[in-house]
């Protein structure tokens, strides 16, 4: 693939300037946003509007942040919805079950739950050799299988665990949490990316795979820690979303495919794997939160966003194309 | 290699095609056997309805594939279509048969729309049919945000039932795989298909004009699953924008076990075909058997993941290690 021509780490001309372009982009187009937003409604401009974005944001980031690794690798994980409901009402039967212990380990539990289902991905992909997408699609149909049978097929029973809902609703010094956590996760992503081995590998994998084993690099066990890592951070983002909602349901991380997937993509990470900034991801998550909000205010009805956000991804992608051909 | 029956080794190798025939064989049997109702035209024609709404949507899906390609919005497409039907398909003779082809063309202008994004556009087919996808329900949402419409009742009946004891159904598959397997064996075209998909750089140097047979190709998986819609139409006798999401991952399923591979230019229609009465016919027997229904979602989704897996395990063969990274 043609990834050469725009670097190995996604900064293009603006990198002498020490700002990535998707990040200057999308704090401008986020501007923009708001400000449309503020002629209908001055309220988006409050603080409390804003911070509770944050908020929102927080949720969205951390699943674009386990997207995005796999994305690096060029692979995609289509498990994420059934990921996050799966592992979500887990943990709320767990700490609703009434038992101390149980509840005691529901969160453990839930990001137990996330690694699993990311290894079992990663196996699939490394060692089979399955095409991430259809792989990712299956093992997905099967937690969907099991979820409806473990709660048989009615609303899920069970209560949020209490540590989810101060992590997802209550602020400290008047900084949501959630934003906290999430400024705590990717501050350890980025420390992954940039200065471990392991993060050298996942970039070195998504340019060239054959070029990494040859190189010697234990390249199952790379995509398989990957996937696992991408799985635990959608439990995490389930699990916030359970606290932040007050339960479990059927169905809710159907939703947020398209908008995390949109939020990496306009962060500049390269479909193709090899290249992206966490800060693109960052601001691109970011960004897509506040679209999504500003189109609820304007009630958008859902199947309308959710063609928002696939456009968003197309018209992307043809810009990134038609840049990258002179 | 495998449609001649002789292996790169030059031993004799059981054509793909005849182990689908003989498995489905065998589902079939043992399907009627535990069929309270045994062997009968009702039986055959519930049988054969199922398993030709579930073989166009694998020729959909057979066609990308064939040029290396895959399509995610197979189920969007046929949902869409489905809707359209239920706008479209009441009235007079005229109004109907206008009808008919007006969904075909929705169906292929879909699919083209998909070629677009990836010949043209350049976008990995897996992101560009994903968001393209999310486009296509959207839509089949915005049309009609819940189940209904209106759907002539003649042309159903027509279709689903039989014809001095053989389903309908069975006979409009066979002349639909008859109009299509000779084109793509003894025409320039069929044999470009199945060119790119083998190497595209060798097609490319042929003179095979690449990028229009590759528009063609994801054209014809549109106006497949445009059949797809119209015969789920007949079947259901309304338009359902939610009726989607499952047929892309059988629809990958079933080409799957049918022989098509995934990396191209391997596979047959029929094979396609067979795959599909294979999985219907499987879900058939979960249905007559003791399983709780609760759990068949899960087996079901279980049955495609080892479908897939199985279907990918020619990879573990591979001589070098290094053959699996090209």
């Amino acid at each position: 693939m043609s990834t050469t021509s725009s670097s190995t780490t996604g900064t293009g001309r603006m990198a002498s300037w020490g700002v990535d372009r998707s990040v200057v982009i999308l704090l401008v187009a986020s501007v923009v946003v708001l400000a449309g937003a503020a002629l209908e409604s001055p309220g988006v401009l409050s603080v409390n509007y804003l911070l509770q974005q944050l908020q929102i944001a927080a949720i969205v980031g951390i699943l674009a942040t386990g997207a995005m690794l796999v994305i690096l690798l060029g692979q995609i994980d289509l498990s994420v919805p059934l990921t996050i409901t799966g592992t979500a009402i887990l943990a709320t039967s767990l700490a609703g079950s009434g038992n101390p212990t149980l509840a005691f380990i529901a969160i453990p539990a839930g990001l137990a739950g996330g690694l699993l289902i990311g290894a079992v991905n990663g196996l699939g992909v490394a060692i089979f050799r399955i095409p991430a997408m259809v792989w990712t699609l299956a093992v997905n149909a099967m937690l969907l299988g099991i979820t409806v049978f473990y709660t048989s097929g009615a609303k899920p029973a069970g209560a949020p665990p209490s540590l989810m809902v101060f992590l997802a609703r209550e602020r400290t010094v008047g900084i949501p949490n959630a934003f906290l956590l999430w400024l705590v996760v990717g501050a350890l992503v980025l420390f992954m990316l940039r200065r471990t081995v392991f993060g050298n590998y996942i970039y070195a994998l998504g340019q060239s795979p054959r070029a990494l084993f040859l190189a010697g690099a234990p390249v199952e066990r790379i995509i398989v820690g990957v996937f696992a890592l991408a799985g635990l951070l959608s439990s995490l983002g389930g699990l916030l979303l359970v606290g932040y909602a007050n339960q479990a349901y059927q169905g809710m991380g159907d939703s947020y495919l398209m908008p995390v997937i949109a939020a990496v993509v306009l962060g500049g990470t390269s479909i193709f794997g090899g290249s992206g900034n966490y800060s693109g991801t960052f601001m691109g998550a970011i960004f897509i939160t506040l679209l999504a909000s500003v189109l609820s205010l304007m009630q958008v009805p859902d199947a309308l966003r959710q063609m928002v956000f696939g456009g968003i991804i197309l018209a992307m992608l043809l810009i990134d194309r038609a840049r990258r051909t002179p | 290699m495998t449609e001649t029956g002789i292996s790169r080794s030059g031993k004799f190798k059981v054509p793909r095609v005849v182990i689908s025939a003989v498995l489905l064989a065998i589902l079939f049997a043992f399907y009627i056997t535990i069929q309270p109702r045994g062997f009968s035209t009702y039986v055959m024609t519930i049988w054969s309805n199922q398993g030709l709404l579930l073989a166009l949507a694998a020729i959909a899906q057979f066609f990308v594939v064939l040029v290396r390609g895959i399509d995610l919005s197979v189920g969007p497409m046929i949902a869409l279509t489905n809707v359209a039907a239920s706008h479209l398909l009441s009235g007079s003779l005229g109004e109907v048969a206008l009808g008919v082809l007006l969904v075909m063309i929705v169906g292929t202008g879909c699919g083209l729309l998909n070629g677009l994004a990836v010949v043209v556009g350049r976008i990995p087919p897996i992101v560009a049919t994903l968001a393209l996808g999310s486009l296509y329900s959207g839509v089949a949402l915005l049309l009609r945000p819940t189940p209904g419409g209106d759907i002539d009742e003649t042309l159903s009946d027509a279709l689903t039932y039989d014809v001095y004891g053989v389903p309908t159904a069975l006979i409009a598959l066979a002349i639909i795989l008859v109009l299509v397997a000779i084109p793509l064996r003894r025409s320039r075209f069929g044999m470009s298909l199945y060119a790119i998909g083998s190497s595209r750089d060798a097609s490319v140097m042929t003179g095979i004009r690449v990028p229009q047979v590759t528009l063609a190709a994801y054209a014809l998986g549109g106006f497949f699953a445009s059949l797809a819609g119209l015969y789920i139409s007949m079947l259901t006798l309304t338009g359902d924008p939610n009726i989607g999401p499952s047929y892309t991952l059988n629809s990958i399923a079933a080409v799957v076990i049918g022989g098509v591979a995934l990396s191209g230019g391997v596979g047959s229609p029929l094979g396609a075909a067979l795959g599909a009465f294979i999985l219907k016919t499987i879900s058939a027997l979960m249905f007559f058997s003791n399983l709780p229904p609760l759990a068949q979602p899960f087996f079901e989704g279980a049955i495609l993941a080892i479908a897939i897996a199985l279907g990918s395990l020619g990879m573990l063969r591979v001589r070098s290690r290094l053959e699996r990274f090209l």
